[in-house]
């Protein structure tokens, strides 16, 4: 039987249907949109917050989502080790619901970027990158305003103890550079994962990397390693 | 009834690039004096609460809650009567955690 994943929409969500396709038509998985008002996600093995202006990014990106009512549902199933996916205005809204620490700030260059990006894959040890190799490149696309992580030092030097950070802004050839870092991530962070592993937050778009015809098949790995994860 | 002003900024240590922005401007604008500026927000709140006590604790949660991200940002309130005069004054940047105004005329 196929895994049902559940795509969260909430109102001013974008991405969703991307991710919709990925999963769906692409890995065949079983997709259904999860309308953020419902209270009940039963059934389902894989929560995936997707891309979007939730709320119109007001007072903060993801600070009026985190309350909506599936929230509490989403917390619970993390909390029980379900697997949750945020990109971009996922992973704002799960940083703000304080489920992955840290805190998603304006560009530092003050402006809203949409372009591709490499990304290093810098963890193979969790549900998301088990297919990928370690220090393999990802070409995935980034289109965020607030994309700038910031943790202070303690966090950091948690994250990276405990292996945390899953993704940083590489050039082509895997390099950590300055140049590479497209909004002024603190050590070039692209994506970070909670302590126990089965909750991801990436800025870049591996959905909408999931198939050559969108111009880059790069991302699809991300997503093929939670379906076979589910096994 | 009271009135409440909270007012939102980004730490010291954070980038504040909407700043730098207008500060790359002033300095164009030979406004050779005015240095290091810093954004913010301004919340302004009606408080349907009957004593101050209740006004202070409300609009102190609802800051931790919601209004700023403790991670990035600190808040500074001030609660006001419906004349306009300001009654009390707290933040989660200093201490004394709140500081009730002295009146003038009392």
């Amino acid at each position: 039987m196929a895994h049902k994943v559940g795509v969260v929409v909430f109102p001013g969500s974008n991405c969703d249907r991307d991710a919709y396709n990925a999963f769906g038509s692409v890995l065949r998985g079983d997709v259904r949109f999860l309308w953020h008002k419902e209270t009940s996600i039963d059934g389902v093995d894989v929560i995936v917050l997707p891309g979007g202006f939730s709320y119109g990014d007001y007072l903060r990106s993801g600070a009026i989502a985190r309350f909506s009512p599936i929230m509490t549902e989403v917390t619970k199933f993390a909390s029980r080790g379900g697997i949750v996916l945020g990109i971009c205005n996922g992973f704002q809204i799960l940083v703000e619901t304080g489920i992955l620490p840290g805190a998603l700030v304006k560009n530092e260059s003050l402006k809203f970027i949409c372009r591709q990006v490499h990304i290093r894959t810098e963890t193979t040890a969790t549900p998301f990158t088990s297919s990928l190799k370690l220090g393999q490149v990802l070409k995935v696309p980034i289109a965020h305003g607030d994309g700038n992580y910031y943790a202070d030092d303690e966090t950091l030097k948690r994250l990276q103890d405990n292996d945390q950070i899953v993704f940083r802004y590489s050039s082509t050839d895997g390099k950590i550079t300055r140049d590479a870092n497209p909004n002024g991530s603190v050590l070039n962070i692209a994506g970070i994962v909670n302590e126990r592993k089965n909750v991801l937050g990436m800025m870049p778009h591996p959905e909408r990397a999931s198939e050559e015809i969108l111009g880059s098949d790069g991302g699809v790995g991300v997503l093929k390693s939670i379906m076979e994860n589910l096994n | 009834m009271f009135k409440a002003r909270v007012e939102v900024t980004l730490k010291e240590k954070i980038l504040d690039p909407q700043g730098k922005a207008i500060e790359s401007s002033l300095r164009n604008l030979s406004f050779s004096t005015l240095n290091h500026v810093r954004t913010g927000k301004n919340i302004d709140i009606s408080v349907a609460e009957d004593s101050l006590d209740k006004a202070i604790s409300t609009v102190r949660l609802a800051c931790e809650k919601l209004l700023a991200n403790p991670v990035t940002e600190e808040y500074e309130c001030e609660i006001f009567n419906d004349g306009g005069d300001s009654l009390a004054r707290f933040s989660n940047r200093r201490t004394p955690a709140v500081t009730i105004t002295e009146r003038a005329n009392n």
